[in-house]
């Protein structure tokens, strides 16, 4: 399963870069949306795909039976997550800005309005 | 008390520009009296460390890293701590008055201080890398001191020469002194001073030395980087007569004297010190009878007299020790006395140039006599302390035998060049005819006569009475430099021997070239490949290459095309991974598609379709769509695979992400193709690439478990400790509650910093804030 | 926003609000034991009254949610901040948890701890962080 996912990342991570390395802001965004995608999706296999139980531990014991998925990438995921809708925000927000003053989208001509 | 002594420094540094408000000139008095407590202070350890104790007092301060606040109070030290402190006595008095009125008197005190008490510190500091700290806090205000006039652009300009040469010698410095300590052991000079057979059978002994080599050679102005200093004499005279004479520059001389024990005593340090100290001393004294200013000529006897001390600390024996220790003081002596003498002359008269000032001995009688007291010590006659301190020289120069005869030979018509110097400096001003001046000379006031008067007057008395300098210090710094007890044997006669024989040519050539000066002079500067030596030319090349560099690489790297930026940062990425990966693991990962279920190849071949429809799209709402289809897909694989919080976490935040895009992404405008067909096929090879290597990254990271992972211990301690059976929660609010605090300060403040942007520009409209 | 929403998004809206707001609370309270937690509640709370500001108005939505949503996010981190304070003045490390179990009517035993201080600064910041955008936003485009 592992396998299957590596190849979905490094599907995600072109996708994201190609984006990235477009002209039109717009596009950068979309890049910015799929390489956080990719990179939680990068952290969640990491931690292993096997089926397991999820991190909880049963009403009446002590320590969970059996084996139980990572809770640490889980964490670190659930945070990345939110954070990620922050900072996209803020990067969405920050772009229009910038387009609204330099009425331009395409960054090559954004270069040239700081002159 | 060591602290206190220290720091005091420091403190007083900072309320100096608002004492200096408050006061005026005056306040040198009250400047004054912190030096003259501390040499005090020190002088009431003479008696002990005469008698071969040292004092050690320890301060924790990073015990962690084994760097402490460690002084060392011996021979050496105090010999240097008694100079700074008591020579600072005189500077504060004569700079209150010398630069009294002046705009910026205040700042000047500031950086004067700080200095004093970055020297102390430097002097007394046991601790290797504390030494340092105080080492690089004396380039930086020195720095500040020659750059004083910043309005005057060639002040400014010597100001950076001196710190990049000396900062530059200080990081190979830092690289050596650490080496050093690797290698000894310890960050202790207490305990380096005992282990010179660990170090100098070490291999990295030749690289030790040759790197704090580099740092002493830098700061005490050693060839060929002796071109900084008499630049910097840009600086206010006290500051040339204090840092630029009698201390700072002495710093390498005093870090070489305090690891002699250490590192001294193989032939390469003897070859390299010898060498080098012998080119320095012919440079300084040859280039000091070919100026004509009134600083340069003191400046480049500076560098002669550096050079000395370094030529006598590498030719190691008891003698040349004993002449180390005498030199380095009587040069102290004289030389700030002279410095500060210039100074009043040029104050009085208002010129910089030997060549224009000529028979001021009537108007200024008193300058005259203490400039001619200075200039006879620097000038070694019989009995000013002087003498001892070169006929010393000369006896060790001639006991020397590797190369011997050669520094013999540099030694004697260097001595021969002094004697000239110090006759343009003690007669040319005061005798002969009387040159018309910008202003009436008189003799300066109490303040500026009162430290060229004692020190002058020292020299006198230490030639008469050279005991008192032997039993006090002398000897107890010569112990400190040898490592064993040296007979210093001080005194003014020694029968009629070579030396005395080299003394007297030296007197007697040296004055027949001052009675020519004028013509040897312009001989001399004829020469103008004289002026190409040295790494000056060096350093220019460098300055401008750096310009150079920065220009080119601003302009390649910095180009204004975020696009470029990222193909950089990605491409540079991919070089360092695939590196990492071929070279460190050489087996292919193993790749395994067992066990894979039907829905999870739906889910994923779904995920890869949306986010290959999201990049060729037309339309905005497509985009939007694809990409809630991606960020749902990954929330189902997250829900498959027993993550049900992080699933949900995604489902709501791709909930908001469309409301967002909603929101700003259709007040932009739609799509463009901007790039050509052959820019979006390299980009997609890059992208395809970069995809590739994390693909293999991923697996290779599955496949290989390096640690245990930690997760085992927040998988049991859950509920027993946390009084949690969500084991994710209970990992995001109690066992690492600090990592999520700083989660939700960057989550608050991206909210801040849209919240901004959008209101920023309600400058321009409305004011509309909370309703 | 100048939508004219249907009837049916409004009464749907008037109504899921409340509901929702309770459904994060108890998300937020029964986090430690079962999937939910501060970010998954506040991202709850969040999006209803989101969902809230699509089917009225910016006006109704400030209104539901009675406070600025700058205040939520000021407010929360002080309150994370402050869950670490009772450890350390106990001599113990910063963010040290401790534990008060409280028996309280409906819910069954709450377990009345630092943790829980901490995990409602998290709901808050993130209910404040999310509208704070979301609000403006809408407003901004409310206005052009």
């Amino acid at each position: 399963m592992e396998s299957l996912m590596a190849i979905v990342v490094g599907i995600l991570y072109a996708t994201a870069l190609y984006m990235m390395l477009r002209r039109s802001i717009i596009k950068l965004v979309i890049g910015l949306i799929l390489l956080s995608n990719a990179a939680n999706l990068l952290i969640f296999t990491a931690g292993g795909m096997t089926p397991a139980a999820p991190p909880l531990v049963p009403e009446g014991m002590l320590q969970p039976e059996g084996l139980v998925a990572d809770p640490l990438t889980q964490a670190l995921i659930l945070t990345a997550i939110v954070i990620s809708f922050g900072v996209l925000a803020f990067a969405v927000v920050l772009i229009h800005r910038a387009y609204e003053v330099v009425k331009q989208d395409d960054m090559d001509m954004m270069k040239d309005t700081d002159r | 008390m060591m602290l206190t002594a220290v720091f005091a420094g420091f403190v007083l540094a900072a309320l100096a520009p608002w004492l200096t408000a408050r006061l005026g000139g005056r306040v040198g008095w009250l400047f004054a009296l912190l030096p003259a407590a501390i040499f005090v202070w020190l002088a009431g350890y003479i008696p002990a460390i005469a008698a071969g104790e040292s004092f050690y007092y320890h301060y924790p301060w990073i015990p962690g890293l084994d760097i402490n606040l460690t002084f060392l109070l011996d021979g050496l030290s105090l010999l240097f701590g008694l100079l700074i402190s008591g020579i600072g006595t005189f500077i504060m008095i004569y700079a209150g008055k010398y630069l009294d009125g002046h705009q910026y008197q205040g700042r000047f005190f500031l950086f004067l201080l700080a200095f004093m008490a970055s020297m102390l510190g430097l002097v007394l500091s046991s601790n290797l890398i504390a030494l340092f700290v105080f080492w690089e806090l004396t380039s930086i205000t020195s720095y500040m001191l020659i750059g004083f006039n910043h309005e005057d652009e060639k002040s400014r300009k010597s100001a950076q020469q001196g710190l990049y040469v000396t900062v530059g010698g200080g990081l190979a410095l830092m690289t050596g002194l650490v080496t050093l300590a690797m290698v000894g052991g310890s960050y202790e000079l207490v305990e380096l001073l005992g282990s010179s057979e660990v170090v100098q059978e070490h291999a990295l002994y030749l690289p030790i030395l040759l790197l704090i080599l580099l740092g002493t050679f830098t700061k005490s102005a050693q060839v060929p980087f002796h071109f900084w200093l008499p630049n910097a004499m840009a600086a206010p005279t006290p500051v040339s007569a204090y840092l630029h004479s009698a201390t700072m520059v002495k710093a390498g001389v005093y870090l070489m004297a305090r690891l002699h024990p250490t590192l001294g005593g193989t032939d390469t340090w003897m070859i390299v010190l010898g060498l080098f100290g012998a080119a320095t001393m012919f440079t300084g004294s040859l280039m000091a009878i070919r100026s004509s200013g009134l600083k340069s000529v003191l400046a480049y006897s500076t560098v002669m007299a550096l050079g000395t001390l370094t030529m006598l600390l590498g030719v190691g024996t008891p003698t040349a020790i004993a002449a180390a220790v005498t030199f380095l003081l009587a040069h102290s002596l004289y030389k700030g006395a002279l410095f500060m003498t210039a100074g009043n002359i040029t104050h009085e008269t208002g010129h910089k140039d030997f060549r224009d000032v000529g028979g001021l001995r009537r108007e200024m009688p008193v300058s005259t006599l203490f400039g001619g007291l200075a200039a006879l010590s620097l000038a070694g006659i019989l009995p000013f302390f002087g003498f001892i301190g070169k006929e010393l020289m000369f006896e060790a120069v001639l006991e020397a035998n590797t190369i011997g005869t050669l520094i013999t030979l540099l030694a004697l018509a260097s001595g021969i060049m002094t004697v000239a110097a110090a006759a343009i400096v003690g007669l040319r001003p005061w005798f002969g005819v009387r040159k018309p001046t910008k202003h009436t000379p008189h003799d300066p006031p109490l303040a500026q006569l009162l430290g060229p008067g004692v020190l002058a007057s020292l020299g006198l008395l230490l030639g008469l009475l050279p005991f008192i300098a032997e039993r006090s210090v002398l000897s107890a710094a010569a112990l400190a430099i040898a490592g064993e007890p040296v007979e210093l044997k001080l005194s003014l006669w020694h029968g009629f021997n070579l030396p005395l024989l080299m003394s007297a040519i030296s007197l007697l050539v040296g004055l027949t070239i001052y009675w020519k000066w004028d013509t040897v002079r312009e001989l001399l500067q004829a020469r103008r490949f004289i002026d190409t030596l040295g790494a000056e030319r060096g350093y220019d090349a460098i300055m401008r290459a750096l310009v150079v560099v920065s220009e080119w690489q601003t302009r390649v790297l910095q180009n204004g095309h975020l696009r470029y930026y990222i193909l950089t940062t990605v491409m540079t990425l991919f070089a360092l991974l695939a590196y990492t990966i071929l070279t460190r693991y050489p087996v292919w990962p193993g790749v395994d598609f067992s066990g894979i279920e039907l829905q999870h190849l739906v889910i994923a071949v779904l995920i890869v379709l949306a986010a290959l429809v999201a990049v060729s799209t037309h339309s905005r709402l497509g985009a939007v769509a694809t990409l809630g289809a991606v960020g749902f897909g990954v929330a189902l694989m997250y829900v498959m695979f027993s993550a049900p919080d992080v699933g949900i976490t995604q489902v709501l935040v791709e909930t908001l992400t469309v409301i967002l895009l909603v929101l700003v992404l259709f007040r932009l405008p739609g799509f463009l193709d901007l790039t050509e067909h052959s820019t979006r096929l390299r980009d997609a090879i890059v992208a395809v690439l970069m995809g590739g290597v994390f693909t293999l990254l991923l697996l290779m990271a599955i496949d290989v478990q390096f640690f245990p992972s930690i997760s085992e211990y927040f998988i049991e301690h859950s509920y027993p400790s946390a009084h949690g059976r969500n084991i994710v929660n209970v990992i995001l609010v109690d066992f690492r509650t600090l990592d999520t605090l700083g989660e939700i300060f960057v989550l608050a403040l991206a909210a801040v910093g849209v919240y901004a942007m959008i209101k920023l520009r309600a400058e321009d409209r409305k004011e509309g804030d909370r309703p | 926003m100048k939508i004219e929403s249907s009837i049916i998004l409004r009464a749907a809206g008037h109504f899921l609000l409340p509901l929702l707001i309770i459904f994060s609370i108890f998300l937020l309270l029964r986090g430690h034991n079962e999937p939910g937690g501060g970010f998954i509640a506040g991202l709850v709370a969040a999006a209803a009254i989101a969902l809230y500001l699509f089917s009225m108005d910016i006006q109704a939505a400030r209104k539901a949610l009675y406070v600025d949503p700058r205040d939520l996010i000021g407010g929360g981190l002080v309150l994370a901040v402050l869950s670490g304070i009772p450890a350390a003045l106990q001599g113990k490390a910063f963010f040290t948890s401790l534990w008060w179990p409280v028996e309280l009517p409906l819910l069954g035993e709450v377990k009345f701890s630092t943790p829980l201080i901490f995990d409602i600064g998290v709901y808050l910041v993130v209910i404040g962080s999310v509208l704070t955008i979301v609000l403006n936003l809408a407003e901004a485009e409310e206005k052009s």
